[in-house]
């Protein structure tokens, strides 16, 4: 049985025969568009490692199966920069040490993008710690994530008001 | 997982009659369903897929005042939708301190409703629960239950509903507009799930095809500057209620004309607890009352297990439930929706 959907992710439309209606968004992202920046962490909703935007909204990738995904617009990890040009999310990340051993990393960075775009957090570490708590890191790199969000947050608004 | 088939509905009397069919199943946003199918803990043959069905994602104000939510309305949009969050405060604070941002941005209204209890033994395939398989047995008995239920369980079964949402629901008298092979049906949302009893596999009087189309609230303006819903977590944040309480009054004059309390986490279904509200009619807010009120919501609780604790930490959580809703509702939403600690 062949279920054919289409997607675009990064902004490349895509049309994929699903072999299977099991394939969950994050394995048709890793295994069939070699989209491998997505990661699976604990595959049942808990971890957050697999996080993407679906339609603009983060969402986790391992609890969507991609056959009740057809039309919709994907953002992963790949998508974010322009170029070499890092998106403020990805650059704040590196300035403040925002990880260790960088496998949440991606999820981390996508959950993030995604709160900035909500905008209930604003400046508030607080709220932000609270509007990542879907995003585990093993290695407890939590400080240097809220300051990354933190710095993110300042130059976004700084570049909406210039 | 099982293989299953997929179908995608056109309409709702199609979802209903694709899902007529033995096995079936429908899938909304997948949160909870997906996870199950992959722990093997259900296997359903076919997956009627609703999430997009026309028309059901809307947030309406109705003639009365009152409100009426369409079942495929995301968590996360309903907590955030202004006139709903300044109509029934306590609900969007309950939403809000469900599951993570990611969760609640996928999942919907209906399908919180119908989530699966989050007993280890009923997701654990190797353990006896006679909700997964009946007759099985039940291993939370006598095993690790410090968080199972303290109201309304059986020998059968101790665990307790999951949701957030369903507690203030409870609360405000929620009904649920359910459609299926008889048409439209209107049920109280605490009749909506059942108590384990001698039957724990069924865990709401819906059938198999009945498909969850809207929740309305009744108009609520009275209760709205003097509601919370307060929730006990064993980490601060994205974990399920150890107990959990949501309380609202009606003030006049410095009385309770009316009051409103239901808990969480003690019972397989969200707990009203009527005769707290009873005792609360007419008295001034204060410590007094309070404890009154929470020696009333547990007089019939009973531990299940080693979970003796949660007794007096649902009387103690009704109290402060209702101290704050008494200084009054935040004008904004609190950093940690339903914290209980802070000011």
């Amino acid at each position: 049985m062949n279920l054919p959907i289409s997607l675009s992710v990064n902004g490349v439309p895509h049309t994929i025969e699903l072999t299977d209606p099991r394939i969950t968004l994050l394995d048709l992202l890793r295994e069939r568009l070699d989209l491998t920046g997505t990661k699976k962490g604990c595959d049942r909703g808990q971890c957050g490692a697999c996080t993407v935007l679906v339609d603009g909204r983060r969402t986790n990738s391992c609890l969507a199966l991609a056959i009740s995904h057809d039309g919709a617009d994907i953002l992963t990890i790949e998508g974010v920069a322009h170029g070499d040009s890092l998106d403020p999310v990805q650059a704040a990340f590196i300035a403040h040490d925002g990880f260790q051993c960088g496998y949440c990393t991606p999820g981390q960075i996508m959950s993030a993008i995604g709160l900035l775009r909500e905008g209930h957090a604003g400046a508030d570490p607080e709220r932000i710690r609270e509007g990542m708590s879907g995003n585990l890191c093993r290695c407890g790199a939590y400080a240097g994530i809220t300051e990354a969000v933190l710095e993110a947050q300042a130059s976004l608004s700084a570049g909406k008001a210039a | 997982m099982n293989q299953f088939e997929y179908v995608r509905p056109a309409s709702v009397a199609e979802a209903v009659a694709a899902a007529a069919a033995p096995g079936a199943a429908f899938l909304a946003a997948g949160t909870n369903l997906v996870d199950l199918m992959k722990g093997g803990i259900i296997r359903p043959s076919r997956l009627v897929d609703v999430a997009r069905l026309p028309g059901l994602s809307r947030i309406e104000t109705l003639p009365d005042g009152g409100m009426r939510i369409g079942a495929f309305v995301r968590n996360a949009d309903l907590a955030y939708h202004p006139g709903f969050a300044a109509a029934y405060p306590a609900i969007a604070e309950a939403l809000l301190s469900g599951a993570s941002a990611q969760l609640r941005n996928a999942a919907t209204v209906g399908g919180n409703l119908l989530q699966r209890t989050r007993c280890p033994y009923f997701y654990d395939t190797a353990s006896a629960c006679n909700k997964r398989e009946p007759g099985a047995g039940c291993d939370a008995l006598g095993g690790e239950n410090r968080l199972h239920a303290i109201l309304g369980w059986s020998e059968r079964c101790i665990a307790t509903n999951p949701s957030d949402f369903c507690v203030p629901l409870a609360a405000w008298d929620a009904v649920v507009e359910v459609e299926g092979s008889g048409g439209r049906r209107e049920i109280a949302l605490t009749d909506l799930h059942c108590l384990p009893g001698d039957a724990p596999e069924r865990e709401t009087v819906l059938a198999a095809n009945d498909l969850i189309v809207a929740v309305r609230l009744p108009e609520a303006s009275r209760f709205a500057r003097h509601a919370r819903y307060l929730k006990v977590r064993e980490r601060t944040s994205y974990a399920f209620a150890v107990v959990s309480a949501a309380a609202g009054l009606h003030l006049e004059d410095g009385h309770i004309v009316e009051a409103r309390i239901a808990l969480g986490g003690v019972a397989l279904k969200p707990w009203r607890a009527h005769a707290a509200e009873a005792a609360l009619a007419g008295a001034v807010p204060g410590p007094g009352a309070s404890r009154r009120a929470a020696d009333a919501a547990v007089a019939d609780a009973r531990p299940s297990g080693d979970n003796a604790f949660k007794i007096e930490l649902a009387q103690r959580l009704v109290a402060r439930a209702l101290a704050r809703a008494a200084a009054g509702t935040p004008d904004r939403m609190p950093a940690l929706p339903a914290s209980p600690f802070g000011a």
